[in-house]
């Protein structure tokens, strides 16, 4: 790995973790403003409006962060991962181009209308631009997951002459590998919306402001969030898992830090892993989980990272913490969001100020998993760039040296902290200006 | 001989025209936008304008990029990794861009604003120039190492004749930005962007002419196409005549027609220029043989079939809904009106 190499990778996962940010939020909340705008539509309360409008202008802050810093993204395929590029462009240029062509152009033509067409447009095709916006925020994510599952676990391509070539469009969208991580990508994001309006909420409630709208938010996220957070466990990490276990063995003994080969296979909720000494110091294990939940026999055999030759294995210690506080957190996302729905249940939900600070505290953590997951997701893919394809040492560029990727790190992170301030400063004005009432309606004019 | 690589050429030398065609109306408006807007509520109705349709124009750049990088690779990564620092601070600027455009209105304050505006009008000048100087580089070609990478000096870029088609890509985007103001806007922000789309107007001739016959003096092998099948001279003639259209229009207070004159020399500059360089995507000089081409740079067959496949629906889409939208917001913007995103 030159000097080089690693600036490239410095670079890229700074980039991209920052992007993310970003996305996690449209994604999730797109849907969630759907919501509220076809309650509006169907029941015709000003309160589903106003929240649609608040949330709105939440998503237009994130939508333009995500997309200044998304382009960059696209184009560092390009400059920095030139061979990379040359080598898989005829695969995944079709996806990150659909990307694109389908989704990006129906969100951000769409976003204009649904931002500036109130009061302009008709409620119906108000509503319509919500969903296309929503339409465009999934699709645009499921492009960007199918280019990573085809990274993670190629398909539908053949090499010629030094070269993939693609053979099969439908096997690269329907990549097995694809969905599953997609649908825990897209539930990740439901998640963190949810506790986005769950926090919010709290906070409107906690400071006897706005109470209608608190207690909207409070009730949609903490609902809501109870089932994603559940979802995100059960179906979608559980098969994600199974894919990697199935696709990709070596990362998942990496990240459940299983040195060894073995039957009763353990899963550790806790412990420290080692490369010197091979093993989980301090475990604490649950005996079987992991063979059981893998094949769904608690007595069958694991692959350890000892069946695989240690140059292939992934960053172990990376890996297995980020999984680790992700699967963590998400557990702790459960429990707190299912007592908020026992507290709704109970109709003490508005007034447990003990579980409003909680739940107001939480925000930040969603984003963490999120971001963690994708941690697991791309360390645990070193040490190749292609799943068995192409190391990751191999893609970079050849004629950009490690300075001058340092060079435009440092100006990202730069340009990026000025956006963070810019941002944090827009939405928590936002946030503590609350919703707006409702203008009046005015005369159609044009924009 | 494989048609298929000639056929996405064309499809990117329509990407890039529409890209030019739509953002080109809205960098026009960056850089135009402290001379036409003396005050904030000025500048709120010039920025309306533009707000509600500008992000899906830039889409256009963000899909010539995955088109690009789909059947042409070698392009996308030696061209773009030849020409690291350039590409990543015209990146650097899209961020600042979009950024100001988009959260200008979110706070009325001239602390926030007047910094917004200045980023703004700084980001959209110099992304235009930046874009032209790009362009003058491609015609002329570029010192190419044995595997297709520029090997050349950053300082380089910013040569005479590249300067020069980014001063002409600045004429042309600012005419064009001042029509779209004239068609988009009322009251004295529409005067003003009719006044200058008149000062602008003989500039860009003299403009037009002179980077026509640098063109032509520097870079011979520009001609080649036109000579073995002259009928294509009549691509470039078209540059003059929607010139005087647009003349015509604006002088009789036509605004749309005039804006879709504009629209068409800029697409008429963009196909000349297409034609002038096919079948070279990035020319090599020295070492003309080292340059990347339709041939030597094309994916894969499989991968060019299915790319036109579904591209050629998705395109189609996209010039329906854009459509669309470009519907709903129909007629002028007045002054009074509520910003996108109205301020306390």
């Amino acid at each position: 790995m030159t000097d080089a190499a690693v600036a490239d990778r410095i670079q890229f996962a700074f980039t991209v973790m920052f992007h993310y940010l970003f996305p996690i939020t449209t994604m999730g909340l797109a849907p969630l403003i759907v919501l509220f705008q076809t309650l509006y539509l169907v029941r015709r309360r000003d309160r589903h409006a106003r929240a649609a409008r608040f949330w709105a202008k939440i998503f237009g802050i994130n939508f333009a962060a995500g997309v200044v810093t998304g382009v960059p993204m696209e184009f560092q395929f390009g400059t920095n991962w030139a061979s990379f590029s040359g080598f898989s462009g005829g695969v995944i240029g079709q996806t990150l181009a659909m990307e694109g062509v389908f989704a990006f152009f129906l969100e951000a033509g769409f976003l204009g209308v649904f931002l500036a067409g109130v009061n302009r447009v008709s409620p119906f095709v108000h509503w319509l631009s919500a969903v296309l916006l929503a339409g465009g925020a999934l699709l645009s994510g499921f492009f960007i997951t199918a280019t990573d599952a085809w990274m993670q676990h190629p398909v539908g391509y053949r090499i010629v002459h030094g070269r993939a070539e693609l053979t099969s469009l439908w096997a690269l969208l329907t990549n097995p590998f694809a969905w599953w991580q997609y649908l825990h990508v897209i539930d990740g994001a439901l998640v963190a919306a949810s506790c986005l309006l769950a926090s919010i909420g709290a906070f409107h409630l906690l400071r006897g402001r706005h109470l209608e709208f608190g207690r909207l938010s409070v009730a949609v996220g903490v609902g809501l969030g109870a089932a994603f957070s559940v979802l995100q466990v059960f179906p979608t990490g559980d098969m994600n898992a199974r894919n990697v276990g199935h696709y990709q063995p070596v990362k998942e003994a990496a990240y459940e830090g299983l040195f060894r080969s073995q039957s009763d296979a353990p899963i550790a909720i806790l412990g420290m892993p080692s490369t010197e000494q091979r093993r989980l110091l301090d475990p604490v294990e649950v005996p079987g989980a992991l063979s059981f939940l893998e094949y769904g026999d608690a007595h069958k055999k694991v692959a350890g990272l000892d069946s695989f030759p240690q140059p292939l294995w992934p960053p172990v210690q990376v890996t297995y913490y980020a999984y680790h506080i992700m699967v963590g957190l998400g557990t702790i996302f459960i429990a707190v969001l299912l007592v908020g729905v026992l507290l709704l249940w109970r109709r003490r939900l508005f007034t447990a100020r003990w579980y409003l600070w909680a739940v107001m505290l939480m925000l930040p953590f969603p984003y963490i998993a999120n971001e963690a997951g994708w941690v697991v997701t791309e360390v645990g893919r070193q040490p190749w760039l292609v799943w068995g394809v192409m190391p990751t040492a191999r893609g970079v560029s050849p004629t950009v040296e490690a300075g001058e990727t340092i060079f435009t790190l440092l100006g990202y992170a730069g340009i990026y902290a000025a956006l963070a301030i810019g941002f944090l400063f827009l939405v928590g004005r936002q946030v503590a200006l609350g919703p707006r009432p409702m203008p009046a309606p005015r005369r159609r004019e044009a924009l | 001989m494989d048609v298929l690589p000639t056929v996405w050429f064309a499809v990117l030398c329509f990407m890039l025209a529409g890209y030019a065609v739509l953002d080109g109306f809205d960098l026009g408006v960056g850089i135009l936008h402290p001379f036409v807007a003396r005050d904030d509520g000025e500048r709120r109705q010039t920025l309306s304008a533009i707000g509600p349709v500008w992000d899906g124009n830039e889409v256009w750049l963000v899909a010539f990029g995955g088109l690009l990088f789909l059947s042409f690779p070698r392009v996308y990564g030696s061209g773009f990794s030849g020409f690291y620092l350039p590409l990543t601070m015209v990146l650097w600027l899209f961020v600042g861009r979009g950024l100001s455009l988009e959260w200008r209105n979110h706070l009325n304050d001239p602390m926030w604003r007047a910094p917004a505006d200045a980023v703004f009008w700084f980001s959209s000048t110099l992304l235009v120039l930046l874009f032209g100087a790009a362009i003058g580089n491609v015609v002329r070609g570029v010192p190419l190492d044995p595997d297709g990478y520029y090997q050349g000096l950053f300082a380089w870029i910013l040569n005479p004749y590249a300067l020069l088609v980014g001063v002409l890509a600045l004429g042309v985007l600012a005419t064009h930005g001042a029509l779209w103001l004239a068609l988009k806007t009322d009251g004295a922000v529409e005067e003003r962007a009719r006044v200058l789309a008149g000062r602008l107007l003989p500039a860009l001739l003299v403009l037009v002419a002179a980077t026509t016959a640098a063109t032509l003096s520097g870079r011979r092998q520009m001609l080649d196409n036109y000579r073995a099948s002259p009928w294509l001279v009549a691509v470039p003639l078209l540059i003059p005549a929607a010139v005087a259209a647009m003349w015509h229009f604006h002088r009789t207070r036509r605004d749309l027609e005039a804006f879709v004159s504009s629209a068409g020399v800029i697409a008429a500059l963009v196909a000349s220029t297409a034609i002038g360089l096919y079948p070279q995507l990035l020319p090599s000089d020295p070492h003309p043989e080292r340059g990347l081409t339709v041939a030597n740079s094309a994916s894969a067959h499989g991968s060019l079939v299915a790319g036109i496949t579904w591209a050629s629906v998705g395109l189609a889409i996209v010039v329906i809904h854009t459509t669309f939208v470009y519907f709903l917001f129909r007629g002028r913007v007045p002054l009074e009106s509520e910003p996108v995103t109205p301020p306390r």
